[in-house]
């Protein structure tokens, strides 16, 4: 097997590794945005370097860091209800069979409908504050998470833990060493969505019902047309989300290579 | 030699399914497998062989009737020194082969030297030596199913069930195949049970020979082969071993008919 591979040409490694279309891709991304700033002028679309020197400016600002933490702390704390109370609910609906086929249906319901017509409620329950942001960014990471724990427990192939009695393993063994392996690609995967989506649900809530944060910054700028302001934070939320999703799906591909 | 090590009395299977009648899957069944006798079960598809096995083993509560392994009932739970090789792929994706193999013995707590010494000997055992840091997914079916049984044997059992363990090999892999696990039963001296659909791996492997009805199924005859202990499988080109194949064929075929009526019948409702 390793021998064919050793076998047959390869591109050099530069190229063909994941980091040249990376590379390839932000250069168009580049390339795109400088030629948006050429069409639409210094109102529409900041150059991008005017934007990395805009942006080193606001990392080096006082204002900035309160709203980052504050951004932060209710993401960390939504993903944290999300990822936990998730798993635990998907795992209950995926043992049981009948509760789980009763919610499947629901569950996809509420995760395409946009949230953000949930936000009044939401307001209503938590007035304004880190409450109601956590509950929005919880809310939208935690749809996933269940629905792809629930998926994960369903597809356990019962040989497994026929094969576990057989050897005898039950109880709390048979979970940590078969039940717990064998769903944790797919929960992984629910995890990763989990977190784009309660990062996204985070900061509509800071941008809609807030009084801090990178998402009030943002709307602020935007009442503001504040070109600057606007393409840095944008800059620095991409590059935040973008660079751990790229570590998440490397952990990703790695748990489904076996599976 | 002819102890009785596993007593089936009167033992039936039947599925409760919703909104429709109940399926009588298997039985009732008497049999009796001796202490250290090779016994292959043969039968048409879906006559209820995979819930023998699961009956037997412990591992599905019985409708009627009590499975016994020496002297004791078995309710439910899996007795000790029994080992299963099921029918579907078990390996475990997450582990790599020789993680697989060592499960069990690691799960009963036997000492790291011990592991790595009976692992090794499974390994070269099932010509896996080469794979021992692969992960499942790169190996073929058949290799799979290799791992699968190493790492029951690695366990070993005194009462081993495989159920169509060679199903995803080709001719000549099996008979090799066929022919270790004569070896392991010489070397071991454990009761075997191997549920096979191919008349010519039971009539070679076996002391005898169960042949099942269609669903529910039942022992229709149990053929003796009189093999000598120490047979291989150069024993197919002889004639009794024509003979004993074509009985077996004999006997099944109007139930292979009969499980094909039922299938087809299935289909149009
Ligand atoms: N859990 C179950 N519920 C309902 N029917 C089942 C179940 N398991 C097996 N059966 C049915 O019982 C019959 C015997 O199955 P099985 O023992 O797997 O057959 P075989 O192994 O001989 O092909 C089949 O008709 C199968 O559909
Ligand atoms: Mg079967």
């Amino acid at each position: 097997m390793s021998a064919l591979e050793a076998q047959r040409p390869r591109a050099p490694s530069w190229l063909a590794g994941r980091g040249f279309d990376t590379a390839v891709f932000a250069a168009l991304v580049l390339l795109l945005w400088q030629g948006a700033h050429l069409w639409g002028g210094e109102v529409a679309m900041t150059t991008p370097l005017g934007t990395l020197l805009f942006t080193a400016k606001t990392l080096a600002s006082a204002e900035f860091w309160p709203h980052a933490y504050a951004t932060l702390s209710a993401f960390l704390i939504a993903l944290v209800i999300a990822a936990s109370s998730g798993i635990l609910i998907g795992a209950v609906l995926g043992f049981h069979r009948l509760s789980g086929e009763v919610a499947e249906p629901v569950l996809v319901a509420i995760y395409s409908i946009p949230k953000v017509t949930l936000y009044p409620i939401i307001l209503l329950f938590f007035g304004i504050g880190i409450a109601a942001e956590v509950a929005f960014g919880a809310l939208h990471g935690i749809i996933p998470v269940i629905l792809f724990t629930m998926n994960a427990v369903r597809n356990i192939k019962p040989v497994y833990i026929k094969s576990a009695r057989v050897m005898r393993v039950s109880g709390w063994p048979l979970f940590r060493t078969v039940l717990l392996p064998a769903t944790l690609p797919e929960v992984f995967t629910g995890l990763r969505v989990g977190f784009s989506l309660t990062l996204i649900g985070t900061l509509l809530s800071e941008m809609f019902g807030s009084k801090r944060g990178i998402g009030f910054v943002l709307m602020q700028a935007i009442g503001l047309h504040n070109m600057d302001v606007i393409m840095s934070l944008t800059f620095l939320l991409v590059a935040f989300a973008g660079s751990v999703n790229v570590l998440l799906l490397a952990i990703d591909h790695r748990l489904h290579r076996r599976a | 030699m002819s102890e009785a090590h596993v007593v089936l009395d009167g033992v039936t299977r039947v599925f409760a399914r919703a909104a429709q009648e109940p399926l009588h899957a298997l039985g009732p069944i008497d049999l009796t497998l001796k202490r250290g006798e090779f016994f292959a079960v043969v039968g048409p598809s879906g006559c209820g062989k995979s819930t023998l096995l699961d009956a037997i083993a412990g591992l599905s509560v019985v409708t009627d009737g009590v499975v016994r392994i020496d002297g004791q009932a078995v309710a439910g739970s899996v007795p000790p020194g029994v080992g299963v090789v099921f029918q579907d792929d078990a390996s475990f994706p997450w582990l790599t082969v020789e993680d697989n193999i060592a499960f069990g013995l690691r799960r009963q707590g036997v000492d790291g030297a011990e592991v790595a010494r009976r692992v090794a000997d499974a390994l070269s055992l099932m010509g896996l030596t080469d794979f021992a840091r692969a992960y499942p997914a790169q190996l073929s079916g058949g290799m799979r199913q290799r791992v699968c049984i190493a790492r029951t044997l690695v366990l070993q059992p005194r009462l081993i069930l495989l159920d169509e363990p060679f199903g995803a090999l080709d001719q000549q892999t099996r008979l090799l195949m066929g022919d270790e696990l004569l070896n392991l039963w010489r070397k071991t001296g454990a009761t075997i049970l191997l549920i096979t659909h191919a008349l010519d791996e039971a009539a070679m492997l076996s002391d005898r020979v169960g042949v099942m009805s269609a669903r529910p199924g039942r022992f229709l005859e149990i053929v003796e082969t009189r093999w000598p202990r120490d047979r291989d499988s150069t024993i197919v080109s002889s004639p009794e071993f024509g003979a004993a194949a074509s009985r077996l064929w004999t006997l099944l075929r109007a139930e292979s008919l009969k499980a094909m009526q039922h299938q087809a019948r299935a289909q149009t409702v």
